[in-house]
């Protein structure tokens, strides 16, 4: 298969990018200043991330469609508002997880935003599991910006007025350039921020209206470290379809009302581990000292047996510290039990804590 | 004290009469990017030409770093342990990384002087 490009790919090559290969996509990891560098602006300032590889997919309304997707997704979908957003999970009947999503009801249907990696096995699936009944469209025509940071609102409001108003996990159209852009207050980084679902054709422009106010580019590096300080959960890493939403601890993301209903993907199975819980939960976990404790590092207890494995590892610029999570043995998971990383043969100490390690900065209400 | 040499791992080499200098180039933490943990060999031990002395790690991922020669470890560089960031801000000079007793000096023969490194680093871009 041939690599692919995003619409920005040249303006990421006019700012220094290095490029890597992401699921299938020619994605910039960093630019010149660098992984902390780029951090750092982001926490403190405002960071625009280029996720334009993300599957952003659109299924056609009809009066039976919110009912069709609660037989697949643990959420409330009959009842969602109009440009609200939801967190969710594609899953197997055994729970477990497809992939880690985001649903939004737009005027016309459901907008869902897919990881990369996964969108193009989603589209066949949710096909499938839709019996074939609905208008389906993987739009690559249309490019999602991710602008994140303290100052997010303030710099996309010079540029796009109004947006300020959006409220936490809800969206609305807007225009720019005199085009329709579509923007949800949302984001991956534990910081306030918004993404915006526009055109390719002016989505260089943009970007660079928003370089113009202060905005810094950050690469697939620092999306990492920021997700990961704010104890997100990586498709692929943190999550799969070896994993439920149970063991990965993101119950909250399950309706109430739905675990009552139940009828969904994966409801059995989640419904018995909610009663007699799992054996593997998913915690975060700090080393004692800076060592750095990477994906596939062993977990061990105080007696030397192999209760659990790391799944993302790395240093929190912000927190200055080795952060990680992995999944371990439900009985040594309580937070503060002492714990052991087996790094090149050795064995460190480290602890088991709350999540997220980054205390968010989400802004729930519109000012 | 004589020229600096450098090997194809990306360290370079001091020599001081029987000590070496060693360290990472300039080019190798541009590869790395920032750096936020090393460690390094322990004072008294042994290394051996291109084994492994130390580790390297960015926060994208982990790297070991080699010695180009054999010899006994007689100074380890905490300074950068304890903020490896040095090493991206001077990796040449201030954040040299360990020095050794040099067993065998034949063994700088097969390294090479800077003109043929950045020759050399030049094309292993990539």
């Amino acid at each position: 298969m041939e690599i692919k490009k995003t619409a920005l790919y040249s303006l990421h090559q006019k700012h220094g990018a290095k490029f890597v290969p992401f699921a299938n996509y020619e994605m910039p990891i960093q630019y010149p200043t660098g992984i902390i560098a780029e951090h750092k602006a982001t926490r403190e300032k405002v960071g625009i991330f280029d996720v334009s590889h993300m599957g952003q997919l659109f299924i056609k309304d009809d009066n039976q469609l919110a009912e069709d997707l609660e037989k697949i997704f643990p959420i409330d979908l009959k009842n969602i508002l109009l440009n609200q957003s939801k967190y969710s999970f594609l899953m197997n009947e055994n729970a477990g997880i497809h992939d880690d999503l985001i649903i939004t009801k737009i005027k016309d249907g459901f907008n869902i935003v897919l990881n990369a990696v996964c969108k193009n096995s989603d589209f066949e699936l949710l096909k499938k599991l839709l019996n074939n009944k609905y208008e389906m469209r993987l739009n690559d025509n249309l490019s999602l910006v991710a602008i994140q940071g303290p100052k997010a609102c303030e710099i996309l409001e010079k540029i796009i007025s109004g947006i300020s108003d959006l409220k936490f996990m809800n969206g609305n159209y807007f225009s720019y350039s005199s085009k329709n852009v579509y923007i949800t207050r949302s984001g991956y980084t534990g910081e306030d921020g918004f993404e915006i679902s526009i055109k390719n054709e002016i989505v260089e422009i943009f970007v660079e209206a928003l370089l113009k106010e202060g905005g810094k580019l950050i690469g697939l590096g620092a999306r990492d470290t920021l997700r990961l300080e704010a104890g997100l959960c990586l498709y692929g890493h943190d999550i799969d379809i070896k994993t439920t939403p149970v063991e990965a601890n993101l119950k909250w993301a399950i309706s109430k009302k739905r675990l009552i209903t139940g009828r969904f993907l994966g409801y059995e199975k989640i419904n018995s581990q909610i009663e007699s819980g799992t054996k593997k939960v998913r915690v975060g976990i700090t080393p004692v000292n800076k060592i750095i404790a990477r994906e596939k590092t062993k977990i061990y207890n105080e007696e030397n047996k192999i209760i659990g494995e790391i799944t993302s590892g790395t240093y929190g610029p912000s927190v200055q510290k080795s952060i990680a999570m992995g999944y371990i043995d439900s009985k040594f998971s309580n937070i503060d039990i002492k714990i052991f990383l087996e790094v090149r043969g050795k064995k460190y100490p480290a602890k088991i804590c709350k999540l997220p390690f980054y205390k968010k900065n989400y802004v729930k209400g519109a000012k | 004290m004589s020229e600096v040499k450098f090997s194809k791992e990306h360290e370079w080499i001091k020599m001081d009469g029987d000590t070496a200098t060693i360290g990472i180039t300039q080019h190798a933490t541009e590869m790395l990017g920032d750096i936020v943990f090393v460690e390094l060999p322990d004072k008294g031990s042994s290394v051996v030409k291109d084994g492994i002395a130390g580790v390297v790690e960015s926060t994208k991922a982990a790297s070991d770093v080699y010695t180009p020669v054999s010899g006994e470890i007689i100074e380890n560089n905490q300074s950068i342990v304890d903020d490896p960031a040095k090493i991206n801000a001077d990796p040449e000079n201030e954040a040299w990384f360990f020095k050794l007793k040099i067993k065998n000096k034949s063994e700088l023969d097969s390294l090479m002087n800077k003109d043929e490194y950045e020759k050399f680093s030049k094309e292993s871009v990539n």
